[in-house]
């Protein structure tokens, strides 16, 4: 440090950003760890879905087998149903025979009609991922696009309407909101077919008029909370201090809109999207009961009710494991969109 | 009688006037009557505490309220043109170009998701005819960043903001400003939080290129020191109005408004051991403007006729304007603070550190701190932010725990648990945080928070705990119905001296204060300050100060210790460190420091 | 991570003491916003329903009163459902089971959840990282699935009703318990009692707990709101209802394929069920609002809405 004489200009150097050199090396270090972590522990949540479902069947009271025959147990049907479930096996042996089975796509076969069990389902899960999608990519961008020109207008008339249409839409109880659809859609105007018919083994690709009201009903849920979170974003962004200096620099609404406030304000939408797919996972149980759609929330159902257990424990499993890969893709997203956080200094 | 402002010709420089800015709603002025003039090629001092409006100014001259405001009056004419006359699309096309603003905090002020060099050329984009013909935009960036001194890279126009230090982020917005080659600057604080050599070489950097470009530039600061050193006249606000504006060395000299005069007396310097003489009361709030002048509650000169309406502002000297009925003669300011009395100083050390060791985490913090602070005596922990002053304090406190090393109270060692401490131990080391807003529980009153300790430490009723409090009150100059009014009832001056005054009730013999001004206007940290010297002087209690301003350190210190990057560089007697520092940091930062009398 | 975190960056801990005022003044806050008002208006509204209508229904609810699917007529005004009972009747009926399993969920969720909230929030070593690990677990499931399992093997008596959907919510007020209580335990003034060497249980109880009512209130009204969706939606499946007791959601369900024929067995209940399930959450959001001023309100709702959706 020089005593004494300050140089009038001293020349400071960027610094060194943290990590490797080069663009590639600088994003590994946040989003490989990251990776790693959630990978690991995703993993011991499915492992953790996986013993649970599996014991809950040992939880029934009395004897598991006899429970779920109930009044058709023969001795010879409840041995074989017995050996079916890994039963006649110490728990844990048991367990693993089953998980042996499963890490190599075999769930065993259906208690209802002696079908594998992947075979039934297989195609009730493309349906259900179809549904799924499709609501995802609408809501999405029904509810930026909303939820920018909400903003826009922050305060305004049109905006109050928008959010209190919001509100209500996202309070209600989605088998109501299809309920109201079917009322609406297929029995007064008689547009599109209230229950679906799908012939089992097709998929839904060959009937797309039955995914019309599921659909719709889906994104008259789930749209709202997209609004809601995209205005919000949105509106901080625009009242953030960047955008304040952006302004003072001359920018037009425009360049403030699409250059400062949405990207920033991206992170936290697609986290909510993310979110909102997650709850379809749950949201499709009901929906698909209103409209007997063809998908696995009705099979989980009915498997429940007939007592299914083989097709209960590989849907549920299926569900946790889109749960923990869709938990990890949106963080992914999410830290490739924040820079303050991929690249840390 | 109205002044005549220092002439300036009609089509350059920056003439400002009659600005008046109101609530959007009720049209309740926070900003009234403001009107200045600057020549190009100039610095202006802006200078208030906060509520002054003076931020609100900052941004008017470019146009612009912010939210739940707007400028009702007024014009700002920038060679010539009115920018309060403009449509929105020519005021577009004058934001930037013609004016521009440097934040007051470039690390939110900078957009987190674009890389630098793309926020750089934004204003030329949106300026194009901002370049000459032809000259790529690129060639104007280099410019102006070798311009304030930053090394125009590859590495450094690709990063994104938070890779860089705050020195650079706020250098990066300079440059910013600049680009456009603008006629008119306006900087908001741009150094507050920027380490004392930063800002120095900040300063110096807006001095150079105001000069050479020749722009007029605006300095909005709280700190009288800084504008001193950078200002060619200055203005300062109060509720909303300018009281006093004229030449930097004028003001500075003798000051003519009671207010004014108010702030140099409670202005700390690092050059004089004086006792600081902050202001009492509060300045009005925008909808409680008095119909007077209105410092008139809190002015020792008032009188009757200050009250029935606002004084204009009158002449007091050449280029000299106050906004007084009564000025103070013009040689009242010289050094009129009296001398800090000496203090009685007791024997004995009353706390020992010796080889203190910290870490956070795996990073180490601390490297081997030794200090002792004497006995009835006040020692001032000085050192820059990130340098370890606030993380020593928190291991003697006992706020953090990971350390090793010795550490002894009055000959006992101390753990560093605090609840293996003995409850003596605990009661006798108290400690006042730096954040007046977090440091109360917002859903109790002052009185309870105040008693709290009271409740643990000593076996006293509800009524003598009472009394208690209402004795902690009067020593912190507080009247008695603080006590049943609530935490958000209060200014953050009068919050700290709770604070103060919660520590103070069980009888400590060692009181810790972290950056207890830090938050603070000058003048409150000054009644802060003189307060707690007094309290300090009359219960021989021991002190240690922790700030970061060394210039505050000489109203109520003793000793010193000077910190630098988690080690003790310095440290011994005030007068001696300061009058005769001996190692480089302390020599460089004395050196930087800004000081009140004025060099521009 | 909460919504919040994720917007800004980090956590707000910075800045004045948001929680504006107790309770008592949030309540009042809210009640004078017309969401407020219309929310509690209709949540009153049901409410009443559900509870003063078994005693207004003309016809026992599960008597047979006329054929299957008739239009409403002078003596029913609602018609007759698919077995033909009284419609009517049975939507006065169908409310008190609902809302009473609906409430006791919900008070189990808050009080077990805030309490795990606050102690992993105080003890934030090995302890707090351990129960929020295991909310987290719990978090990473479709709520209705989860009760369904639980339900479909162990049978649909009450109180394992609400337990089942105590356990599925509590995490979520747990999570939102942990975040307030974090935010206020990194505050000064909690950290300076704890210096004073108190005891740990007493610096929640008189520093902590004191501004985490607010929030609690907030977030138990959205629970409520959630609960009531969840238990309807599972009637509608047919769990958690003995027939031929009415309930709103198993007579959505019944009523469906008789929906051309009469279609009041059905949209009556889901006319009520949308208006107790919007006016909650109106309220709700009123509360937030009130509470925290408009911006943090969205995060919380939004944090708390899909932390756990209804479903």
């Amino acid at each position: 440090m020089s005593i004494g004489h300050a140089p009038t200009t001293a020349t400071e150097q960027a610094p060194p950003p943290a990590g490797a050199d080069g663009p590639s090396g600088r994003a590994a270090h946040p989003v490989r760890s990251m990776l790693a972590h959630r990978g690991v522990s995703g993993l011991f949540s499915v492992i953790a879905v996986a013993i649970i479902v599996y014991f809950a069947t040992l939880v029934l009271p009395g004897d598991a087998a006899q429970a779920i025959l109930g009044k058709q147990a023969t001795p010879q049907r409840l041995a074989l149903l017995r050996h079916q479930l890994h039963l006649d096996q110490p728990p844990w042996e048991g367990f693993l025979h089953w998980a042996g089975g499963a890490l190599h796509g075999d769930f065993g076969t259906s208690l209802v009609n002696q079908q594998s069990v992947t075979s039934l389902v297989g195609p009730r899960l493309l349906n259900s991922l179809a549904l799924v999608l499709l609501t995802a990519v609408i809501s999405s961008v029904l509810g930026v696009v909303l939820g920018a020109i909400s903003a826009l207008r922050a305060d305004k008339a049109s905006d109050h309407v928008m959010s209190s249409v919001a509100l209500v839409a996202s309070a209600l109880p989605e088998f109501v909101v299809g309920i109201f659809v079917v009322l609406i859609l297929a029995v007064e105007i008689k547009a599109f077919p209230a229950i679906s018919i799908l012939p089992p083994g097709e998929t839904i690709w060959q009937q797309p008029n039955e995914l019309v009201l599921p659909v719709l009903t889906l994104v008259i849920v789930t749209t709202p909370y997209v609004f809601r979170m995209s205005r919000a974003s949105i509106l901080e962004a625009l009242h953030s201090d960047y955008a304040e200096l952006a302004q003072l620099k001359g920018a037009s609404p425009a360049r403030l809109l699409f250059r400062h406030a949405l990207p920033n304000s991206m992170a936290p939408t697609v986290q909510v999207i993310g979110l909102n797919l997650l709850y379809l996972a749950g949201g499709i149980v009901l929906v698909e009961t209103v409209f007997q759609y063809p998908g696995v929330g009705l099979a989980l159902v009915n498997a429940i009710d007939a007592r299914d257990v083989p097709t209960i424990q590989f849907i549920v499993l299926v569900l946790a494991v889109f749960y923990v890969l869709l938990n990890i893709l949106t963080d992914l997203i999410v830290l490739l969109l924040t820079p303050r956080r991929r690249l840390p200094r | 009688m109205t002044a005549t402002p220092p002439s300036v010709t009609r089509t350059s420089g920056i003439v400002v006037s009659g600005l008046v800015v109101e609530t959007a709603r009720h049209h309740v002025p926070v900003v009234a009557d403001v009107a200045f003039e600057i020549r190009s090629g100039t610095v202006m001092g802006l200078v208030g505490e906060s509520g002054s409006g003076k931020s609100t100014v900052s941004v008017a001259l470019l146009g612009h309220a912010r939210r739940g405001l707007r400028i009702a009056d007024g014009e700002v004419r920038v060679d010539g043109q009115d920018i309060l006359a403009m449509t929105e699309q020519e005021l577009r096309r004058s934001r930037g170009r013609l004016v521009s603003y440097v934040p007051q905090d470039p690390a939110s002020s900078l957009n987190p998701g674009l890389r630098v060099g793309s926020q750089l050329t934004e204003a030329l984009t949106i300026h194009p005819d901002a370049l000459a013909a032809g000259q790529p935009a690129l060639a104007r960036v280099h410019e102006v960043l070798d311009e304030v001194g930053l090394a125009p890279t590859r590495q450094l126009l690709d990063s994104y903001p938070h890779q860089l230090s705050g020195g650079q982020q706020q250098r990066v917005a300079i440059a910013m400003a600049f680009v456009c080659r603008p006629r008119l600057i306006v900087l908001d604080e741009p150094t507050t939080g920027l380490d004392v050599t930063t800002q120095r070489r900040v300063l110096d950097t807006v001095r150079q290129l105001t000069q050479r470009h020749q722009v007029a530039s605006v300095y909005v600061s709280h700190d009288l020191a800084v504008v001193a050193g950078i200002a060619d006249q200055t203005a300062v606000m109060y509720a909303g109005r300018i009281i006093e504006s004229g030449p930097t060395a004028e003001i500075f000299r003798s000051a003519r408004h009671p207010y004014t005069a108010g702030l140099f007396r409670a202005a700390p310097s690092a050059r004089r051991t004086t006792l600081l003489v902050g202001i009492e009361g509060r300045p009005p709030r925008p909808g409680r403007w008095p119909q007077g002048c209105g410092f008139a509650s809190r002015c020792p000169q008032a009188q009757d006729d200050c009250l029935p309406a606002v004084p204009s502002l009158t002449s007091v000297g050449p280029d000299h304007v106050a906004r007084c009925l009564h000025p103070l003669p013009s040689d009242a300011i010289a050094h009129a603070n009296p001398p800090v009395p000496p203090s009685p100083g007791h024997s004995g050390s009353a706390l020992a550190v010796s080889g203190l060791v910290a870490h956070y985490g795996s990073t180490e913090v601390l490297h081997g701190v030794d200090l002792t602070v004497p006995a009835g005596c006040c020692t001032a922990v000085v050192g820059e932010s990130g340098s370890g002053k606030t993380t020593l304090a928190r291991c003697i406190a006992g706020l953090h725990q990971v350390w090793r090393g010795k550490l002894s109270y009055a000959g006992t060692a101390l753990d560093p648990l605090p609840q293996r401490r003995s409850e003596d131990e605990r009661r006798v080391l108290q400690y006042v945080f730096q954040n007046p807003y977090a440091s109360l529980n917002p859903r109790t009153s002052v009185g309870a928070n105040i008693e709290e300790p009271l409740r643990y430490f000593t076996a006293l009723s509800a009524r003598d705990r009472r009394e208690r409090v209402l004795r902690v009150l009067d020593d912190v100059a507080l009247s008695a119905d603080f006590a049943d009014r609530m935490p958000d009832q209060l200014s953050g001056g009068e919050r700290q001296r709770v604070a103060v005054g919660r520590a103070l009730s069980v009888d400590p013999e060692l009181l810790i204060c972290d950056e207890i001004t830090s938050a603070l206007d000058v003048s409150v940290q000054a009644l802060l300050v003189e307060q707690l010297r007094r309290l300090q002087h009359e219960r021989g209690l021991s002190m240690l100060f922790i700030t970061h301003n060394l210039a505050v350190v000489r109203s109520i210190a003793q000793h010193v210790v000077v910190v630098s990057r988690g080690s003790v560089v310095e440290q011994g007697p005030v007068e001696h460190v300061l009058d005769n520092p001996q190692h480089p940091y302390t020599i460089q930062l004395l050196a930087d420091l800004p000081h009140l009398e004025p060099t521009a | 991570m909460t919504v919040q975190t994720l917007r800004s960056g980090r956590a707000r801990n910075d800045g004045p003491a948001r929680r504006r005022g107790a309770l008592r003044r949030t309540l009042t806050a809210a009640l004078s916003t017309g969401r407020g008002r219309v929310g509690l208006g209709l949540m009153l509204l049901i409410i009443a329903l559900a509870f003063i209508g078994p005693y207004l229904a003309p016809n026992d609810p599960t008597m047979f009163v006329g054929p299957p699917y008739a239009p409403p007529s002078h003596g029913l005004p609602l018609g007759t459902d698919d077995l033909g009972r009284d419609v009517l009747s049975r939507l006065l009926d169908g409310g008190w089971y609902l809302l009473l399993v609906a409430a006791a969920a919900t008070a189990a969720a808050v009080a077990v959840g805030a309490m795990a909230g606050v102690i992993a929030a105080y003890r934030q070593g090995r302890a707090g990282g351990a129960i929020m690990r295991v909310t987290d677990v719990f978090l990473a499931f479709p709520q209705i699935v989860f009760v369904l399992l639980l339900v479909s093997v162990l049978g649909a008596s009450t109180w394992l009703l609400i337990v089942a959907v105590a356990i599925v919510q509590a995490p979520q007020v747990a999570r939102v318990v942990y975040g307030a209580a974090q935010d206020v335990c990194e505050r000064d003034f909690v950290k300076a009692v704890a210096l004073w060497g108190v005891p740990p249980r007493t610096v929640i109880r008189r520093q902590v707990m004191p501004s985490l009512t607010t929030p609690l209130a907030v977030e138990g009204g959205l629970r409520l709101g959630f609960s009531i969706i969840l238990i309807s939606g599972l009637n509608f499946l047919g769990f958690g209802v003995q027939p031929p007791n009415p309930s709103w959601g198993v007579m959505v369900n019944e009523n469906l394929l008789g929906i051309r024929a009469n279609m009041w067995g059905v949209i009556a209940p889901a006319i009520v069920l949308a208006l107790l399930a919007v006016g909650t959450n109106m309220f709700a959001d009123s509360l937030a609002r009130a509470a925290f001023g408009a911006e943090q309100a969205e995060d919380f709702v939004a944090g708390s809405a899909l932390g756990v959706g209804p479903s």
